[in-house]
């Protein structure tokens, strides 16, 4: 398999803390691969470093052998690497069809000035928009809440929401961030099975979660961190009777690390 | 339905501003009127650039800054390089947009309190410049600035030379008020554009919007620029009517009114800074029987408009519709 995202040898620091410190790892086309860790670990920084939200101090991160740190963030999801947000960041005064219209905008062909005038070029962008919108809402299940204000959404579908948004942008590498925190356990089940349809779609996700069963159950690889620096790699099978993971959760239930 | 519903609005707007004002002003012989609504038209214009960039989620209170530069661009090409009004009109637009661009790039990284602190010291920088650059004649500003020449294609004469006009002020309404609708049918496309819903999303999220691919910086300056431009237009035109500019033609008070006129009239609606204008220049007028008190009630109904009302005018009619 190819190794679409090469994360090479990056480390981020604050000052003098060291948030993440020489990790590497590659993920591979096609495939849905956790970043896990205790509160701390350098999960969130990793993920914005990915993302080009943030640039690395040392090392960088690859995508398709080309290098994408030091990339604005809206570049970088331009080539094909787009982040969800944790909690819900969405276009709050937007529709839930137009939330997911405007994050196609990265496909247009047309210019703005083209969009202005109404070109044709424009015109069948935004007809396509609207019909690629409507499929990834049915897709993820929320054509009741087409026509809602988005902010009136309750939880589980400002999840999808975020997920569909990611989705519009029609990307080759999604990565989630907390995809299943603050849910239930049904709400959890329902977005497992969403994210396997993600990856159904043709697409490679990356996921940094807190939720360990959730995780265990979905990730066909798991990367443990632990004080920023990477402590295991391997399948959820290799990763729950690693030592060092299960000493790096010491002191927390046995039940929340999914054993 | 709503189609033909919007072209009836649009006709009978025009209609009346355009018609039935000069023949209500003409049939009750108050002149005056005609500068008054003049300048509602111009300073909605320039509101108008503000509420752009309300739309990006940017508090300005610059816009003075802007159409002070816009007013001494157009004078200085007018008197010392003769060049037509009309012309120096579009231009000193693209200079206030230009150089916007350039005060844009930095200071648009900057959001809430700290971009309106910093668009409120351009004011601020504006004036003093006009004060010590040369070219702006300082303090004594300039002044017996000639009227706008006419206008003719082709041995048709589209507007006339207004110094032989007998009295250019129904000229100055008309031409303004052409103007202001030019400006407002532009933005309201903009608005029901792809480009209107990527501004909402600069102003409701600029990390999600960047992280679907929107580049921010580049829309950001955009929609300064387009802004500036506004500013620069109203500002032109208005030292055309006053014949006259001085470095405190705009001010910092004018700033404030220029977002205050948004604020009035309701952010959320394109019309709003039309409304908003309209309203504000007339209430302070009206209120000036009441002398001493003018200001303090003037604030006092602001701050009670803006706590009742916190969309603005225009939200009375939404509201309405929503109960019928």
């Amino acid at each position: 398999m190819t190794e679409l995202l090469q994360i090479k040898a990056v480390t981020k620091r604050f000052g003098g803390l060291v948030a993440v410190n020489n990790v590497s790892f590659a993920v591979r086309e096609r495939e849905i691969l956790s970043v896990i860790g205790p509160n701390g670990a350098g999960k969130s920084t990793l993920f914005k470093l990915i993302s080009s939200f943030l640039n690395p101090t040392s090392g960088e991160v690859l995508f398709r052998g080309e290098r994408i740190s030091g990339l604005a963030p809206h570049i970088v999801a331009r080539k094909g690497v787009v982040r969800t947000f944790q909690e819900t960041t969405i276009f709050k005064g937007m529709t839930v069809r137009d939330n997911v219209i405007i994050a196609h905008h990265l496909r247009s062909n047309a210019s703005l000035a083209g969009f202005y005038l109404g070109t044709n070029t424009a015109r069948r962008d935004e007809d396509e928009f609207g019909r690629s919108a409507d499929e990834i809402i049915d897709f993820l299940d929320l054509g009741a809440q087409r026509h809602e204000i988005a902010s009136t959404l309750p939880h589980g579908h400002l999840r999808a929401l975020g997920i569909a948004i990611g989705l519009a942008t029609n990307p080759t590498v999604l990565l989630l961030d907390e995809p299943f925190a603050g849910m239930n356990h049904d709400e959890t089940v329902r977005a497992v099975e969403m994210v396997r349809g993600v990856r159904k779609r043709g697409v490679t996700v990356l996921l940094v979660e807190h939720d360990m069963p959730a995780v265990m159950n979905i990730s066909d690889r798991i990367v443990v961190l632990n004080f920023g620096v990477k402590i295991a790699e391997g399948t959820p099978k290799e990763i729950q009777e690693n030592e060092k993971v299960i000493e790096a959760y010491l002191g927390a239930e046995d039940e929340t690390i999914g054993f | 339905m709503k189609r033909t519903r919007n072209i009836i609005a649009v006709a009978v707007f025009l209609l009346v501003v355009l018609v039935g004002v000069p023949w209500l002003i003409e049939a009750t012989g108050r002149l005056d009127l005609y500068y008054t609504l003049t300048s509602v038209a111009l300073l909605s214009i320039a509101s108008a650039g503000v509420w752009v960039t309300f739309y990006i989620g940017r508090i300005n209170i610059g816009q003075g800054a802007f159409a002070l530069m816009g007013g001494y661009v157009s004078a200085i090409l007018v008197v010392q390089y003769g060049v037509s009004f009309w012309l120096t009109l579009p231009l000193a637009g693209l200079f206030c947009a230009a150089a916007s661009v350039l005060i844009g790039l930095p200071i648009l990284r900057l959001r809430g309190v700290y971009f309106a602190m910093v668009t409120l010291v351009l004011t601020e920088v504006a004036r003093l410049l006009a004060l010590a650059l040369p070219i702006t004649n300082g303090a004594k500003g300039m002044v017996s600035i000639p009227l706008p020449g006419g206008i003719s294609i082709f041995g048709l004469t589209i507007l006339p030379d207004f110094a032989t006009l007998a009295n250019p002020r129904p000229a100055f309404y008309l031409v303004s008020v052409v103007l202001m609708v030019l400006c407002f049918a532009a933005l309201y496309r903009l608005v029901h554009s792809r480009i209107g819903k990527l501004c909402q999303s600069l102003q409701q999220n600029e990390e999600l919007a960047s992280s679907i691919g929107v580049n921010i910086a580049y829309l950001r300056v955009i929609a300064y620029a387009i802004s500036s431009f506004l500013g620069g237009l109203g500002g032109a035109m208005f030292v055309a009517i006053s014949q006259s500019i001085y470095p405190s033609s705009f001010t910092v008070t004018d700033s404030v009114n220029f977002m205050l006129n948004c604020f009035l009239g309701g952010l959320g609606h394109v019309f709003g800074p039309m409304i908003g204008t309209f309203v504000l220049y007339f209430g302070w007028d009206f209120l000036f029987e009441t002398g001493e008190f003018q200001l303090l009630i003037f604030s006092s109904v602001l701050i009670a408009l803006m706590l009742f009302l916190p969309n603005g005018l225009l939200s009375l009619r939404l509201f309405g519709k929503k109960q019928g």
